[in-house]
């Protein structure tokens, strides 16, 4: 049984298939969960993917490059999604562009606090200096968060694992914690999301309003614009 | 849905030919979001009817409604990352929790105290239209 067992897995695991299946399933088990929980946040599809997938890697005493190999079909779509962010966001043009300067300031102060207390908070309770700027670009998308934390002497890698963490964080307690200050519009919810949690916390609010969809895709496109400009700068100057 | 995908995945292109021909620093596909946003708020603008065209959008709120899925092979990257976690696991959970935790309440407190004049001159006018 288990020799035949063994002689199954061999092949399998060297192929893209199995890893993309493993991928979907997780994924797919994770939302099933959050539907029994009765759609909390708390039961996030993403984390509950991550963790099986995670066990199942570790279990089975597979790399994270052979898995990779496999679930890079799946990371490659982060590309064709972040520019269908566009659609929401052009629908509801008239409404960002009467909000600009809103939009603006929320932005440039969630960007700084982001930015700042991350890296204070890691330089307070004694991090290295290397996870501290690995910390500093956590909150955009991925793919910026990686290029940002390579040019300031970060830990890309590491950088992209903060941001993922960041991501599922807010996608789990954003809603509720924003309604403890009585934030209930669409609009704050959806670019609060795009700019704390980029892509996780976006899709999480993009599912439940088309409005914070819009803003969440500005949230994420600007805070991406700003960070990747604005933390090589401050970089500078902590030397 | 082909032409959708094909908009998609040509606006990435366009975006990523854009950042290596003049260097920026951002990546292809946000610049490829912003290209179509112009696109699409231009063809608006042209036609007087600001719905997406009928493959897009489909495909696109398709592609946005599954979005979680594809954060996954990247997230499960954290386990290649365990190392220097379990090290410094306290300033890193600490930080991570607490800095977007802060950015979340400040963006959205911002964006709501700045909103709150339009918002009421919004109930104001529905109150009158009444």
């Amino acid at each position: 049984m288990n020799a035949a067992l063994h002689h199954l897995w061999t092949p399998l695991s060297a192929t893209p298939l199995l890893w993309l299946v493993v991928t979907l399933a997780a994924y797919v088990i994770g939302r099933q969960v959050q539907k029994a929980c009765g759609g909390s946040p708390f039961a996030s599809p993403v984390l509950i993917a991550i963790l099986i997938v995670g066990a199942t890697l570790l279990g089975t005493g597979t790399s994270y490059d052979t898995y990779f190999a496999g679930a890079q079909f799946i990371h490659f779509l982060l590309g064709p999604v972040t520019v269908a962010l566009a659609v929401p966001l052009a629908e509801n043009f008239a409404l960002v562009r009467r909000h600009l300067s809103s939009i603006g300031l929320a932005l440039l102060a969630g960007s700084l606090t982001s930015v700042i207390t991350g890296v204070g908070l890691v330089w307070l309770l004694g991090g290295s200096r290397s996870v501290a700027l690995s910390m500093a670009p956590k909150a955009v998308t991925t793919p910026i968060a990686m290029a940002v934390s390579d040019q300031i002497g970060g830990v890309p890698a590491l950088t992209a694992s903060l941001a993922i963490l960041g991501g599922i964080l807010a996608a789990i307690i954003g809603r509720h914690m924003l309604a403890r200050f009585q934030i209930d519009d669409w609009r704050a919810h959806g670019l609060a999301a795009g700019v704390a949690g980029s892509g996780i916390a976006a899709a999480q609010v993009a599912a439940l309003d088309e409005i914070g969809a819009a803003f969440a895709a500005l949230g994420i496109g600007l805070n991406g614009l700003l960070t990747a400009l604005l933390v090589p700068l401050l970089a500078t100057l902590w030397r | 849905m082909t032409s959708a995908m094909l908009i998609l995945v040509g606006c990435q292109l366009l975006g990523e030919l854009l950042r290596a021909t003049f260097q920026l620093p951002i990546p292809g596909p946000v610049i490829g979001m912003f290209l179509l946003a112009l696109a699409l708020g231009l063809r608006a603008r042209r036609t007087g009817n600001d719905s997406t065209p009928a493959p897009l959008k489909p495909a696109a709120e398709g592609l946005i409604a599954n979005m979680g899925l594809l954060f996954v092979p990247a997230g499960v990257g954290i386990i290649a990352e365990a190392g220097v976690i379990r090290k410094e696991w306290l300033p890193i959970l600490v930080a991570v929790a607490g800095s977007t935790i802060l950015s979340l309440i400040v963006t959205a407190l911002v964006m709501h105290w700045t909103l709150r004049p339009t918002h009421t001159q919004d109930t104001d006018r529905q109150g009158r239209a009444s």
